[in-house]
């Protein structure tokens, strides 16, 4: 089915060891940061900054080239419409940044497990606790969103499985309706089985 | 066992009644469910832990009322349904099975060694941090159960949780279900796994029409389908 994108690998490196809070801190910081990189050498040392965090981490560079895999329409759209518009130069900066942050983003969820992520999220949520919301939530909410982007991915493939076996074209309308219905079925599923798990006691 | 009592229970979707008049104590250790399609069963077993509440009548399960303490009810029953993709809520097989116990407040270090020990009883040792996604269907059911397992219910009401399994599959989670020591009520239409079962409801167009032995009771059922 769909790759594991982004999807915790265990390990023990020195970036499977530091706090989620710490990533997830310097990752913002960086982002913050990135708005500032406009020569090409610079993009290109962050790049490999970021590249080596892979190995690091005990991942190939395979590993790193897969997570830009998804995105290579939108860095493709955009490296086009930079040459054109901006020029070479500010065509391989945008991308470049763009393509390390995204990687860095990978190399964070890569090396942390989606409950220290999320507690680390409670944790930097709990300010909010005087807007009357509730830190609990927004951290549940963030896991029920991972777990459910392979599901819905599923569901996307059964539906064009069934478009397929009837000899329906790529018509959207015949792709997007069904997948809407099942993926609104399954979060009515969704709902109940937390219910039943416990989630408001 | 935990005794499970609905006094004069009906239950509509809009105007449409699909249960009607249904009343009956269970404290039997194995109790089967069975019936057509939208007979009711799934109606009947969401009824059990608060998920469906009556329109008329009311559900217990140890005195406790589904409508007035549904979260206590919730404690005591366990609920597996048919598709483990709606039931896995959390992205690892670990994250998930942790998810209940944490729920119920349970500090996390503690959650971890109850996690692993359940893991490995139901053949997840290693699994860990497995993306649930990556699982096979037998394994996600299983990881299903594990999840609901480890809070210790005392009792468990599974709805159809074979349907989506192959036959190999089906008899893992079958023997499974044999081996646990807590109270069961089983909706199923793989037959033979009501064997040994101490009691077994047929359901027709939301009625309690028999309630028997297991054997009794299939025979009632295939008449009611010819
Ligand atoms: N949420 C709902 N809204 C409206 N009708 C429903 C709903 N759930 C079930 N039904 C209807 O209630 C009847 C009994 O359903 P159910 O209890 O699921 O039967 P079973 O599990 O035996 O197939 C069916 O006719 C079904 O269409
Ligand atoms: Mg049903």
């Amino acid at each position: 089915m769909t790759s594991t994108i982004g999807l915790y690998v265990p390990g023990s490196s020195v970036l499977h060891r530091l706090p989620a809070g710490t990533k997830l801190l310097a990752m913002v910081a960086v982002g913050v940061l990135s708005v500032f990189l406009d020569r090409p050498w610079q993009v290109a040392a962050a790049l490999a900054a970021v590249l080596a965090g892979y190995p690091v981490a005990g991942l190939p560079v395979r590993v790193a080239l897969g997570q830009l895999r998804p995105l290579v329409w939108i860095l493709g759209f955009t490296a086009v419409f930079h040459v054109v518009v901006n020029g070479w130069e500010r065509a391989g900066v945008v991308v470049g940044v763009l393509a390390a942050l995204v990687l860095l983003a990978s190399l964070v969820t890569l090396t942390t497990r989606t409950t220290d992520l999320v507690d680390a999220v409670v944790t930097g949520c709990r300010p909010l606790r005087v807007l009357r919301v509730d830190p609990e939530r927004i951290g549940l909410l963030i896991a029920l969103g991972i777990r459910c982007v392979p599901v819905v991915a599923g569901l996307a493939e059964e539906v064009r499985d069934a478009q397929l076996a009837r000899g329906l074209g790529a018509s959207p309308r015949a792709f997007a309706v069904p997948l809407i219905v099942r993926s609104l079925r399954h979060a009515d599923a969704l709902g109940e089985a937390l219910t039943a798990r416990g989630l408001d006691d | 066992m935990p005794v499970i009592e609905a006094v004069g229970v009906s239950h509509r979707y809009g105007e449409r009644t699909v249960l009607s008049e249904v009343t009956v104590r269970l404290e039997e250790q194995r109790v089967g469910v069975v019936g057509a399609n939208g007979s009711g069963k799934s109606t009947f077993a969401r009824l059990l832990n608060g998920l469906v509440l009556p329109s008329a009548g009311r559900v217990t399960v140890d005195g406790l009322d589904t409508r007035s303490q549904g979260r206590e009810v919730r404690r005591r029953v366990g609920f597996c349904f048919t598709d483990p993709d709606a039931q896995i809520v959390m992205p690892t097989v670990a994250e998930d099975v942790a998810f209940g116990l944490r729920r119920r407040g349970m500090a996390k270090a503690d959650a971890r060694s109850r996690v692993e020990k359940t893991l490995v009883a139901y053949g997840l040792g290693g699994y860990q941090d497995h993306p649930a996604h990556l699982l096979s269907g037998g394994q996600k059911q299983m990881l299903a159960l594990a999840s609901v397992l480890v809070t210790e219910p005392a009792l468990l009401v599974m709805d159809e949780p074979t349907t989506l399994l192959d036959l190999r599959n089906a008899q893992l989670v079958a023997r499974v279900v044999a081996g646990l020591p807590q109270q069961v009520l089983l909706v199923t239409h793989h037959l033979d796994l009501l064997d040994g079962f101490d009691r077994v409801l047929v359901f027709d167009e939301g009625r309690l029409v028999l309630d028997d032995a297991p054997a009794a009771a299939v025979r009632h059922y295939r008449t009611l389908m010819t």
